[in-house]
């Protein structure tokens, strides 16, 4: 077996570039921390593939089953001798796999950003918090025991914050990073106390010893329950919480869509391809938990994922802003990747739903990544995100327009791009387990479709808009990144993902159900029929069907008033029910206690002072008086 | 020993006298009648220790030199408080007690 | 001359340079140069506990001296320090000086001013380094005192006010520790009329009677636990801290808050730990109060100084909940809160003190947009809030992690509850921290007078940046600070969990 040692390189490197563009990247040039952030980037990219190709071609296979290699592995934190935080690195293959995509998908962006942020006057500071991104996801992804993946899931956390609010003086982009850091960090409250339960439980955090299917871990916990469930479910169940607010599942998911606030390149990598499917990536890590030691927790993930993915795909076909479609776009296609693990077994070919949510992940993050860099181009453009601004796009910009409708196709898994053999995989996953969450998924299929060319239609085709000044391509080095991701997701489906990427390690092979492929195609090529009917030419159409949906379609339009909700919790009962009551009752009612107290004192001392008259006669009588009663006193005693 | 005169009317006299001057201390308002009223508490004591000096232990004569002590130590009390009195007679014009408050609080 | 002495020397050298000094520059640099100096020893202190460690010294207490100081009533003047005290030793070191460092611009009375100032600092050392209650007491008296006039003299708002709350809830908590301080003397012979003793040490090797201890535990701890901010008894905080001139603030909430949670482990649960587990439950419900409120409290306040101190008392009540806890892990945690604690608060009031210098007002309605216009000095306020928030790379988040998996080990369903309640904190920090970062910070620059403001000048950046460092040094390495104290601990949670 080959050693990995070499893959330190990786996450040391982001990080000093992070610290050195961060520190000093004030002083230099801004073009000159742009290549330094892509240079060190690349350097990535080159040892992931590698580490990748040497991985996957035999040197993690041992008796044909994919093995966890830990190269690097170092104490960080000591609780006691069993729970240590290690900082360290796993390679396994949905490990590689991930390294392949963010150092990619990063990649990518980064060339992108060179040309996309020019002129910005955060330059410098963006790159050094991409570094500070891409590090932290790959350190999630490479993560050895539970509490690192939590130290990088908080860090992801606080880049993705820094990230969105990168035009910190727009109010808007400064309250999207605060709501998108707030929710997940209240998802996170659930990880943590996931990850409390279970390394209570199991008396580790490692993950060699969590997810060992053959191991005691997964039966530890399963005998105590709690409320009809055991607490190893709770305690998963709990982790899923940190997982469905990361990823953005139903009802953690609004912070997505505001999200959209940052600059384009940012939503491209961290808000589609990257961080958002960390969710979706912890519970396949977990995976042999879920699916050996809690089925309901896990059918609680299918679930979650299915309505999540319906839910998000109906609020995409009412949208007007292209980054908020695709915000939505992207929560369906994630609740989709939920959905297939939540359908999958553990082991062997019961475990497809598993490798085709992977698979689906690694096909979404190069489509969905093309898709917002697509959508960067545009805006680059137009100078602004409204669809109905646009239309017309494809003279001016041919290069966007052919790249964004291979994406397009991809996402709407029309044969041959990637979305259609993982989608595939998916409906065929589901189809074996659990019929119902086969017939949403084929919704949510032609859903996407639908949304999916309501959007490039009305971008690219549609009547021209008068723009003031005319659009056009952009630079090389904006449109390089967009071919090579139009070319990714061209070619990725036809990776055999089944022989590297699944449950148990083993490979197993695959192929097209056409029994249920062609119906899936049918249903996307029936929304995109649809679409362009409606939206390929100038018409009323649209406002027709607007207004005989009615009030449906502004319920569906203000994404089911679940952002409202959620203002009602924050200001009404935390802000205005909670925090100023307890500040009310700080000051009035435990200060003021507090201040009684002295008042008390004060005023016994200003009755008493009066004793203190100065009449020389007045002290004399009480003496006197005193006196008498001390005597009248010892006489009683004395006679008794 | 004085024939017919016991030592308890000695002793009432003494009561007297003092419960006298308690009372015209505590009343009075001019400060020389408090003065003199201070006066009499000591000769009261004075009768008290003469009368039982000389009935009980009339060997010995601890009593009448205490009560030698006192009027001595009256006078200076009494040069003392008058001076004060008159001090106080120059800065407030009044030697009524009631005006001297100074002590208060 | 040994290590610990110096300790107390160094301070009143100092203040005699001061005393003797004639111009504001003389004072001040004396002040920089003498606690500089102690900063220095604080650091040599570190490498000579662990080369003293290294040379396998493995007692409990290291560098002991103790001279007899009042024969009859067996007072001694007796030093020494474990782990626990040197870490606070440290803390205290570095926010003395850059304390120091921010105070560069006082010129109103300023030679009484930095006298105060290290008098103060002279109680605080002397107080983690005393092994004798009597003379521990004697150092928390010195510490408190000069905050009244530091308070009084040199602050803002209704200062005398709030000088003399703090102060008199500060002296009633004395009064407290005074008379718990005498029962365990005066029950401190093995025999009837035997030699009492004020010692640490020998007080802990003693078996003090339960129903002693019922009564002297809460008398220790809410004495302690005032200045730890327990809650209710933490309402001096707020008005304090927001008429506490900076450096002031700085080390009242970076150093004598910590005095109140070393004394707590130190002084209640180490001698007392029958009372401790019996009575223990009374106070993690007072402290999960404190945590949750505090942060609650933070949320709507609009005074900066406000929104900190709240978080103080949310802080510290997490130190107190960990110590209550009395598990290894968990007290480990509480130590390194106070640490990462007294450093990032620090890092605040500096800050806070160095904004309103420059903007004029604390109130955050009236501020915005100001990382467009003092970007160093709005950088060094992000970072601290994500200290404060618990951000993994910088020392909050190392602190909780230990007061939460060690809460979590008690297996009852009152500790997992309590957990549970307190761990909710970290969502509630972020909601406040980043509330008061997005509006002081970020959005449009409101005020236009905000524009012409100027960026840190040097002795600024080097406060900033010294307790930066220190946070994020703790924050990324957390294994030799861990190590450095979980090791002292040893004796402490021994005694706790003969208990059980």
């Amino acid at each position: 077996m080959e050693n990995f040692g070499y893959t330190v390189i990786v996450p040391f490197l982001l990080f000093i570039s992070f610290l050195l563009i961060g520190l000093a990247g004030g002083k230099f040039k801004p073009a000159l921390s742009g290549i330094a952030g892509t240079f060190s980037v690349l350097v990535c990219t080159v040892v992931s593939y590698i580490t990748a190709f040497s991985y996957f071609s035999g040197a993690g296979l041992v008796n044909d089953v994919y093995q966890k290699i830990i190269p690097y592995n170092t104490e960080w934190m000591r609780f006691t001798d069993k729970l240590v935080i290690n900082m360290g690195i796993l390679l396994d293959p949905i490990s590689v796999m991930m390294l392949v995509v963010i150092s990619t998908v990063s990649l990518m962006v980064h060339i992108y950003s060179l040309g996309y942020m020019k002129g910005d006057s955060g330059y410098s500071r963006y790159f050094s918090f991409l570094s500070l991104f891409t590090f932290s996801m790959i350190g999630l992804v490479i993560s050895t025991n539970i509490f690192q993946t939590y130290v990088f899931w908080e860090l992801v956390g606080v880049s993705s914050y820094l990230l969105i609010g990168h035009y910190y003086q727009k109010p808007s982009a400064v309250s999207a990073s605060k709501k998108a850091f707030v929710v997940t960090r209240f998802a996170d409250l659930g990880f943590l106390l996931g990850i409390l339960i279970l390394s209570n439980i199991t008396g580790t955090f490692d993950y060699s010893i969590l997810t060992d299917p053959n191991g005691s871990a997964l039966t530890q916990g399963s005998a105590i329950s709690f409320m009809g469930l055991s607490v190893m479910t709770w305690a998963l169940i709990l982790v899923f919480m940190g997982c469905a607010g990361k990823s953005a599942m139903f009802p953690l998911h609004i912070w997505l869509p505001d999200a959209m606030e940052g600059p384009t390149p940012v939503s491209a990598l961290i808000h589609a391809a990257t961080m958002v499917v960390a969710g979706v990536f912890l519970v396949a890590r977990l995976f042999p938990l879920y699916a050996l030691s809690a089925p309901a927790a896990l059918h609680l993930v299918g679930y979650v994922g299915a309505f999540t993915s319906l839910f998000a795909a109906i609020i995409a076909c009412t949208q007007t802003d292209i980054k908020r479609i695709l915000a939505f776009s992207t929560i369906s296609q994630i609740g989709l990747m939920m959905l297939a693990l939540g359908v999958s077994d553990f082991g062997g070919e019961k475990g497809l739903g598993y490798m085709a949510s992977m698979f689906h992940l690694f096909n979404h993050a190069m489509f969905k990544a093309l898709l917002f860099l697509c959508a960067g181009s545009v805006i680059h453009a137009v100078h602004s995100n409204e669809m109905n601004g646009m239309g017309g796009l494809r003279k001016f910009m041919p290069v966007t327009h052919i790249t964004f409708l291979v994406a397009c196709l991809a996402i709407a898994g029309i044969p041959p791009f990637s979305g259609f053999f993982s989608k595939d995989e998916i409906l065929v996953a589901a189809y074996e387990k659990d019929f119902l969450l086969f017939i949403v998924s084929m919704i949510i299929a032609g859903l996407t479709a639908f949304y999916m060319f309501r959007l490039y239609f009305s971008v690219f085709w549609n009547k021209a808009s008068d723009y003031k000044t005319a659009p056009h391509e952009s630079p090389l080095n904006m449109a390089v990144p967009l071919m090579f991701l139009a070319f990714a997701s061209l070619i990725t489906g036809f990776i055999p993902f089944s022989k590297f990427v699944t449950a148990d390690g083993k490979g197993f092979e695959t192929h097209i159900h056409w029994g249920i492929a062609l119906p899936a195609v049918g249903i996307a090529l029936a929304g995109i029929f649809t679409a362009m009917v409606i939206y390929k030419k100038e018409s009323d159409l649209p406002q027709r069907i607007k207004a005989s949906l009615g009030s449906l379609y502004s319920l569906v339009y203000k994404k089911f008033y679940i952002d409202e909700i959620y203002i009602f919790i924050t200001k009404k009962i935390i802000f205005n029910g909670i925090s100023t009551p307890v500040a009310w009752f700080d000051r009035k009612v435990v200060d003021n206690t507090m201040n009684g107290i002295a008042a008390v004192t004060n005023f016994v001392s200003v009755k008493i002072k009066s004793f203190q008259s100065g009449q020389l006669q007045q002290y004399a009588y009480v003496m006197v008086s005193g006196m008498i009663i001390i005597i009248l006193f010892v006489l009683y005693l004395w006679n008794k | 020993m004085i024939e017919g005169i016991q030592l308890e009317f000695f002793l009432i006299l003494g009561t007297l006298v003092f419960f006298i001057g308690i009372y015209g201390f505590l009343t009075r308002k001019n400060l020389i009648t408090m003065l003199m009223s201070a006066e009499l508490i000591l000769n009261a004591v004075n009768i008290n220790f003469v009368a039982f000096n000389k009935y009980l232990y009339p060997e010995n004569l601890e009593g009448q030199f205490f009560a030698l002590f006192i009027i001595a130590i009256a006078a200076t009390e009494v040069a003392v408080a008058v001076s004060i009195i008159i001090s106080l007679y120059r800065r407030i014009k009044s030697i009524d007690v009631e005006k001297v408050n100074e002590m208060k609080y | 001359m040994d290590i610990l002495t110096l300790l107390l020397i160094v301070p009143v050298l100092t203040v005699i340079a001061i005393i003797i000094s004639r111009t504001q520059n003389q004072i001040r640099m004396s002040a920089a140069v003498g606690m500089g100096i102690q900063l220095i020893q604080t650091v040599n202190l570190i490498f000579a506990y662990l080369a003293e460690r290294r040379n396998g010294n493995i007692d409990d207490m290291l560098f002991v001296k103790s001279w007899m100081w009042f024969k009859s009533f067996n007072i001694q003047f007796s030093i020494g320090v474990d782990g626990i005290s040197v870490a606070l030793i440290a803390l205290t070191g570095i926010v003395i000086f850059t304390g120091v460092l921010t105070s560069w611009k006082v010129d109103n009375l300023s030679k009484e001013f930095f006298i105060s100032l290290i008098v103060l600092t002279t109680g605080v050392f002397g107080f983690f380094i005393s092994l004798d209650l009597f003379t521990m007491f004697l150092f928390f008296e010195l510490a408190v005192i000069p905050m009244y006039l530091l308070i009084g003299v040199w602050g803002s708002g209704p200062k005398e006010y709030a000088a003399m709350k703090l102060t008199l809830m500060l002296m009633g908590a004395s009064a407290l520790l005074l008379l718990g301080i005498l029962g365990l003397y005066v029950n401190s012979s093995a025999a009837p009329g035997g030699l009492m003793t004020f010692n640490i040490i020998e007080l802990s090797k003693l078996n003090i009677p339960i129903e002693v201890q019922r009564i002297f535990f809460p008398m220790l701890f809410i004495g302690f636990g005032v200045l730890g901010a327990l809650f209710p008894f933490h309402t001096w905080s707020p008005d304090g801290h927001s008429s506490a001139p900076t450096a002031v603030s700085m080390l009242h909430a970076g150093v004598l808050m910590k005095m109140g949670g070393y004394g707590c482990l130190r002084v209640a649960m180490f001698l007392m730990p029958d009372a401790a587990n019996e009575m223990g439950w009374i106070f993690i419900v007072l402290t999960s109060i404190s945590v949750v409120y505090g942060a609650f409290g933070a949320i709507v306040q609009k005074d900066l100084k406000y929104i900190n101190a709240y978080s103080s008392v949310s802080h510290c009540g997490l130190v107190l909940f960990a110590i209550l806890m009395s598990d290894k892990i968990s007290t480990n945690g509480a130590v390194l809160q106070m640490i990462s604690h007294g450093l990032m608060t620090a890092l605040f009031f500096a800050l806070i003190g160095m904004i309103y210098e420059r903007t004029h007002t604390r109130d955050i309605r009236f501020m915005g947009g100001l990382m467009k216009v003092i970007p160093f000095l709005a950088v060094g306020y992000m970072i601290a809030g994500l200290a404060s928030l618990g951000l993994p790379g910088l020392s909050g988040f190392v602190a909780e992690m230990n007061i939460f998996v060690g809460a979590f080990q008690h297996a009852d369903t009152f500790h997992r509850i309590a957990t549970v309640v307190v761990c909710s904190s970290i969502v509630i920090t972020a909601v406040y921290i980043l509330r008061v970062v997005a509006t002081l910070l970020l959005g449009p620059v409101k005020n236009n007078d905000f524009n012409l403001i100027k960026d840190a000048i040097w002795f600024e950046r080097a406060t900033v940046v010294i307790l930066i460092i220190a946070i994020a040094g703790i924050g990324m390495a957390p294994m030799w600070l861990s190590d450095f104290i979980s090791n002292s601990l040893n004796p402490i949670i021994n005694k706790l969990s003969m208990i059980k």
